[in-house]
């Protein structure tokens, strides 16, 4: 590595237990180096991190995750009705074998090993670029970790529009796997382009994705989580957004010791949108963290925040959310809502929703709520015949439809719809 | 059919006894009609039957068909062949109307050991019933009350009713915010499912359902009881002079 680390720093340890051999041209060498800069000058995120103050940062940034049994592979072809191209990731390795050949209309697409080893490369305006953008005004190290190290992920560059959506699918097939992806993709101009992911990862899964969306480019992005109970995940999503351009984030989560799941987003051209939303539903030991932070830097822009969360049996979510205004962004519209479902007493929902504004012309709303099942409702269709399970089913599945709502096409909409209420089947038994 | 012996209830959250000795007795094939000022316990009654929580029972019984309700959860209660029809339906955003009637049916059948509905038959059976009481396909798709006037609840109530069959109906008060002609709507839906095994619970301020849906019995209800039953004359004698003859007679 070009930057001497003291041997029994905790970042040298993670950065040597994360490092993969490659081969770097030099912009990559020059991310790479510049990134684990960034980590050292940061260090690790710690409990006393007022970012991490709902979340203990520890399993994350251990010297060593603890083996987490290998998941069977179920959801590999949930989305098999819109075709993707799917691309498989085994314990964070791209499996070239598993996946789709590399190729699609509308793209270029290429593993992040093969942009790495190129002299020059579109990427390097991209990669470790918006995630050294979002280390302000907030520290997110985890991502800069990310950057120093990842070797497998997906470059694309979308020019037209992509029909077939791409899929990342992983599996996890070794107890120890811990490991960082990093995909990079660039919408150019009124390009269109659908990103799935599914599976689960890793016994510790550092994912980061950059996403840089051109004048009037579209990027919509579906992510299925779970159903491994014992993992723990930190993913980054950066977001650069050029003006009319739209963009859509949906994440489904189940289970997971640790998951936190940060999105960040800068809103840089006149009249661009996006909304991120997720659903989770988590029992016992489960641990959901959403933390999104959107930045309106340009005028007539619009975000929405929408995060749902079913808590049962000490189950804990958590939701950091934050619209930042700049003195500029006139004629914002910001909207945010994080919710908490809780099904016992047991179980816990922390949420610090948050506005900073500096512009005068701007709409901008934000709730929290957290509450038991409603029993009227319950006692309504109980009364109609229907079990009580099934009715709280019913209520769960309605409660976290409006996060689904925000996917963009109802067909995957329908898709995750049917994930969820098949997985509330079967956590029945 | 429905046997109330001396049932005696209070609310859950505080001293509060709100039936103080109820005994009413519904035969099979009879419609029986209640009326009582507000606030007497109607509602409560119906809720108890159905099996709500926050009420206790402090002594009597109520059982269908011998069966002891008060023990059951509300969704056996519903297999057993209870059903109510709400003063106030409740309205449940993201749950769709036809999904909820069919999980609701499919239950029903399956605790009663019977085949479910495929989705074809279901469909066929739902439209035909709810064209019957002029609801629309609109309103099927939409999430269950979301939206509906108040006429339109009281009707989707009696489409819950005849799509379940149950032989034990409690309308509480499903005549209130019904135009003249949903009301007669709704009158021959119910007459519809007059028959010999069924019997009807119908609680109401006013004649005017009573004379679409005539009763057998009329039960006057006030602070927690029975005070009078007679035919439907009773009713008529309501409407004309008010309750105050009545209680101040059984007072
Ligand atoms: N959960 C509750 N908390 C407090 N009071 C209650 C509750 N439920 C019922 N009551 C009281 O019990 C009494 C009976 O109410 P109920 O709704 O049964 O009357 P009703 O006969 O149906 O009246 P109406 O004709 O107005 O519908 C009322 O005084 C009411 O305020
Ligand atoms: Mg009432």
């Amino acid at each position: 590595m070009g930057l001497a680390l003291e041997k029994d720093d905790p970042v040298a340890a993670l950065v040597d237990r994360l490092s993969r051999d490659g081969t770097d041209g030099g912009w990559a060498a020059e991310a790479r180096s510049a990134a684990l800069s960034r980590l050292a000058g940061m260090g690790l995120p710690g409990r006393r991190d007022e970012y991490w103050k709902f979340t203990n940062p520890a399993p994350l940034t251990a010297a060593a995750a603890a083996d987490v049994a290998a998941m069977p592979d179920e959801t590999a072809d949930v989305f098999a009705e819109a075709t993707p191209l799917r691309l498989v990731f085994v314990d964070g390795r791209f499996d070239a074998d598993a996946s789709d050949a590399l190729a699609l209309d509308g793209l270029e697409i290429e593993t992040l090993a093969t942009a790495q080893a190129a002299d020059i490369h579109w990427a390097r305006d991209v990669y470790g670029v918006l995630e050294a953008a979002g280390q302000s005004p907030v520290e997110r190290p985890l991502a800069a970790l990310n950057s120093a190290v990842a070797r497998d992920g997906i470059v694309i560059r979308a020019t037209g529009q992509v029909t077939r959506p791409v899929q990342f699918h992983h599996r996890h097939t070794a107890a120890s796997a811990d490991c960082a992806v990093h995909h990079v993709i660039r919408v150019e101009e009124g390009a269109a382009l659908t990103v799935l992911e599914t599976g689960a990862a890793a016994a510790r899964f550092n994912k980061v994705m950059e996403v840089e969306v051109a004048d009037t480019g579209r990027f919509n992005h579906v992510r299925i989580q779970g159903r491994d109970r014992e993992r723990l995940a930190a993913t980054h999503l950066f977001a650069r957004l050029e003006a009319e351009s739209a963009f859509k984030s949906f994440t489904l989560t189940v289970n997971g010791a640790l998951t936190r799941n940060e999105c960040v987003i800068e809103l840089t051209g006149d009249d661009a949108t996006a909304h991120v939303a997720g659903a989770c539903i988590g029992e016992g030991d489960f641990h959901h963290d959403d933390t999104v932070f959107i930045t309106h830097d340009a005028v007539n822009c619009e975000s929405r925040q929408v995060f749902k969360k079913v808590l049962k049996s000490g189950a804990t979510g958590v939701f950091q959310g934050k619209i930042l205004v700049q003195p500029d962004a006139q004629k914002t519209d910001g909207y945010q809502i994080s919710q908490g479902l809780l099904l016992d007493d047991d179980s816990q929902f922390l949420a610090k929703p948050e506005l900073e504004i500096y512009a005068d012309d701007v709409v901008c709303s934000h709730g929290s709520t957290c509450g038991a099942v409603d029993e009227t409702s319950l006692f309504y269709l109980t009364s109609r015949g229907i079990s009580k399970e099934d009715a709280t089913d019913m209520l769960v599945l309605a409660f976290v439809d409006e996060a689904i709502q925000e996917i963009e096409d109802d067909a995957l909409a329908d898709v995750i719809r049917a994930q969820l209420a098949g997985w509330l089947d079967r956590r029945r038994g | 059919m429905l046997e109330i012996k001396n049932l005696n209830v209070s609310l859950e959250e505080e001293e509060k006894q709100i039936l103080k000795g109820v005994d009413l007795t519904v035969e099979a094939g009879k419609v029986h009609a209640i009326m009582g000022p507000n606030g007497s316990g109607k509602s409560t009654l119906s809720y108890v039957l159905a099996g709500r929580d926050g009420y206790e029972v402090t002594d009597g019984s109520a059982t269908l068909d011998g069966t002891d309700l008060l023990d059951l959860e509300p969704e056996e209660r519903a297999a057993e062949g209870l059903f109510l029809a709400f003063q106030y339906p409740v309205e449940i955003p993201g749950v769709g109307n036809m999904t909820f009637l069919r999980t609701a049916v499919n239950a029903q059948r399956k605790a009663r050991g019977e085949e479910e509905l495929n989705a074809a038959e279901f469909l066929k059976l739902v439209r035909a019933k709810a064209a019957s009481l002029k609801i629309d396909a609109d309103m099927l798709k939409r999430p269950v009350n979301v939206g509906f006037s108040g006429g339109e609840k009281k009707r989707n109530e009696i489409l819950q009713m005849a799509m379940l069959e149950p032989k034990m109906c409690i309308l509480d008060e499903t005549d209130s915010g019904l135009d003249v002609d949903a009301m007669k709507l709704v009158a021959e839906g119910v007459n519809a499912l007059r028959d010999e095994g069924r019997a009807f619970l119908v609680i109401t301020h006013y004649q005017r359902l009573l004379d679409h849906i005539k009763p057998d019995v009329v039960h006057i209800m006030a602070d927690g009881r029975i005070v009078k039953t007679g035919g439907p004359e009773l009713a008529l004698e309501v409407e004309e002079n008010g309750y105050g003859d009545i209680l101040a007679a059984v007072a």
